[in-house]
């Protein structure tokens, strides 16, 4: 790698395989909550890890900042090398382009088709629609979706929606996946469906962070978990 | 490059999409922006029309001295000979009072009233310039002719057309600042429009924004809609313009035949209107570009 971007020295230097660095992280919100303290966690290429904890021990917050979408208050985050908190601003969303994140609401827009909401990303990266459209359906097709491309998203059900919204976070092929609570509102066959999909994508080589609070995804993948408590590392095997 | 173009189209179809998605709030407001940019356009276009015409008539200031009606050639002999010495006199000429007589039944269409006088009204009279265009000058050359012997009137010719001018001006002024205030009502017309529409499209940029969006990447296709509203409220503009220009026109022709004049008012020339059009977009996209930086920072992070 030889981007012109700010680089971090000492962690990521003695770990070239990091994709995902964190030291010493603080998150304080105003008011005085306290979100995360003193994270330090490396994630490595093409890794699958699980972020797992009861609700509100700061498993959402560490997601957003590893997708610069908030910053740390304290502590450096590094990806892929880059120290989030010395990017100029003009740089964060070039570094949200290299995740794939799936939303804990979707955030699907209910103005546009599945195929149109899956399109989002490319046009922003500014595909040519041709190409765009082709890369759209392959996503679509992966996660079983391809039948409903016209469909509207306040037709899907719950778990289609959720397979639109991973649509969307792949159709860039981005390096990191992120997902945050993928089945938090899916029953356990759907969700059993979602986990295979985001460990075809582990296999092909894809880096996956999940955040849940769902044991049966632990059962399932029997993977890397790192256990947050009020906002510390209780655990990480 | 071609990604950049292609984004540049995205964001004018986008544009050009939701102005003809609310036909009727678009008809609205490219109305009110017509409207608001007609008046001091339109106000613009007669005054500078007169005074171009006030211009021409103020080139050459010039003093008329009428002689008395009983002077003879002695008389204008010594006036004559008072202009050539005169050091402030730049050039002169005599008009003798048949032929100013001549003059004046050739050019006013009166040669029945004035055949029917028994005798020349007329004096003979002198036109002088003065040797340079200062109005001190000519002032002064008047305050000295009226002293000389046999000289009944000493008249400025300029200085209608002067103050005329300096009232036109005045109106200029009056217009430069109806414009501005007009201008900005015209942004602040398009900063509400772009706020409402940033208030309903708000989920799409945040989500845009989340998944790599960049900033000039959302603001644009807004920029465009301001800019193409803009445009449209110019072309409204002239529209109006050139609908009261002609109506005035015809009105107008008829009046000055009762004159046995012809007047008219010229519509907007093409570079004027194209100012216009330049004018009322560039005023749209600053409405929209303030409106959208505005509100752009709520999303970023924290």
């Amino acid at each position: 790698m030889n981007d012109p971007l700010p680089r971090a020295a000492g962690a990521a230097a003695a770990h070239p395989a990091a994709v995902i660095n964190l030291s010493h992280v603080y998150k304080r919100y105003p008011g005085g909550f306290e979100a995360l303290s003193d994270v330090s966690l490396t994630i490595d290429v093409g890794e699958m890890v699980l972020i797992t904890g009861h609700s509100g021990a700061g498993k959402s917050t560490l997601l957003k900042l590893i997708a610069a979408i908030e910053f740390a208050s304290s502590g450096a985050v590094i990806v892929s090398g880059q120290n989030v908190a010395q990017l100029r601003p003009g740089a964060v969303p070039f570094l949200r382009r290299k995740f794939g994140i799936v939303f804990q609401d979707h955030k699907l827009l209910y103005d546009r088709n599945v195929l149109q909401n899956v399109l989002l990303p490319l046009q922003i990266a500014g595909f040519d629609t041709g190409d765009a459209v082709r890369r759209g359906r392959a996503a679509l097709d992966k996660v079983g979706l391809l039948g409903k491309e016209r469909a509207l998203p306040i037709t899907l059900s719950g778990g289609e929606q959720q397979r639109a919204c991973i649509a969307r976070a792949v159709v860039n092929r981005p390096a990191v996946l992120l997902a945050d609570e993928p089945t938090g509102n899916l029953d356990e066959a759907y969700g059993h469906e979602i986990i295979d999909l985001f460990a075809a994508f582990h296999r092909v080589g894809v880096t996956v962070v999940i955040a849940t609070h769902d044991r049966l995804i632990a059962e399932q993948l029997r993977t890397r978990a790192i256990q947050l408590v009020h906002g510390r590392v209780a655990d990480d095997h | 490059m071609k990604a950049w173009l292609r984004d540049h189209a995205r964001a004018t179809a986008d544009a050009l999409t939701r102005l003809a998605q609310t036909p009727m709030a678009s008809g609205l407001n490219i109305l009110v922006i017509g409207v608001a940019l007609s008046l001091p356009a339109g106000v613009y276009l007669v005054l500078s029309q007169l005074q171009s015409f006030t211009r021409q008539l103020t080139t050459d200031p010039q003093i008329s001295i009428f002689l008395e009606l009983d002077a003879d050639a002695r008389n204008v002999e010594s006036i004559e000979e008072n202009l050539r010495n005169h050091p402030d006199v730049g050039n002169y000429r005599f008009i003798p009072r048949a032929r100013a007589l001549a003059e004046l039944k050739r050019s006013a269409g009166l040669s029945d009233v004035l055949d029917n006088l028994k005798q020349n009204p007329l004096p003979d009279a002198f036109v002088a310039t003065g040797v340079d265009s200062k109005p001190e000058t000519l002032e002064r050359l008047r305050d000295t002719a009226t002293k000389w012997p046999k000289v009944a009137h000493v008249q400025l010719d300029s200085e209608w057309a002067r103050k005329l001018d300096a009232t036109l001006r005045l109106g200029r002024t009056a217009i430069l600042i109806l414009g501005l205030l007009l201008s900005s009502a015209l942004v602040a017309v398009t900063f509400n429009t772009i706020r409402l529409q940033i208030l309903t499209r708000r989920e799409e940029i945040e989500i845009s924004k989340l998944i790599g969006a960049t900033n000039p990447f959302v603001r644009r296709p807004f920029l465009y809609f301001g800019g193409l509203q803009g445009l449209a409220g110019g072309l409204m503009a002239w529209g109006v313009l050139s609908m009261a220009v002609l109506l005035l026109n015809r009105d107008l022709a008829t009046l000055a035949a009762l004159y046995s004049a012809s007047f008219r008012i010229a519509g907007l020339r093409w570079d004027d209107a194209m100012s216009l059009l330049l004018f009322s977009a560039l005023l749209g996209w600053l409405g929209a570009w303030l409106s959208v930086t505005r509100h752009l920072w709520r999303f970023e992070a924290r």
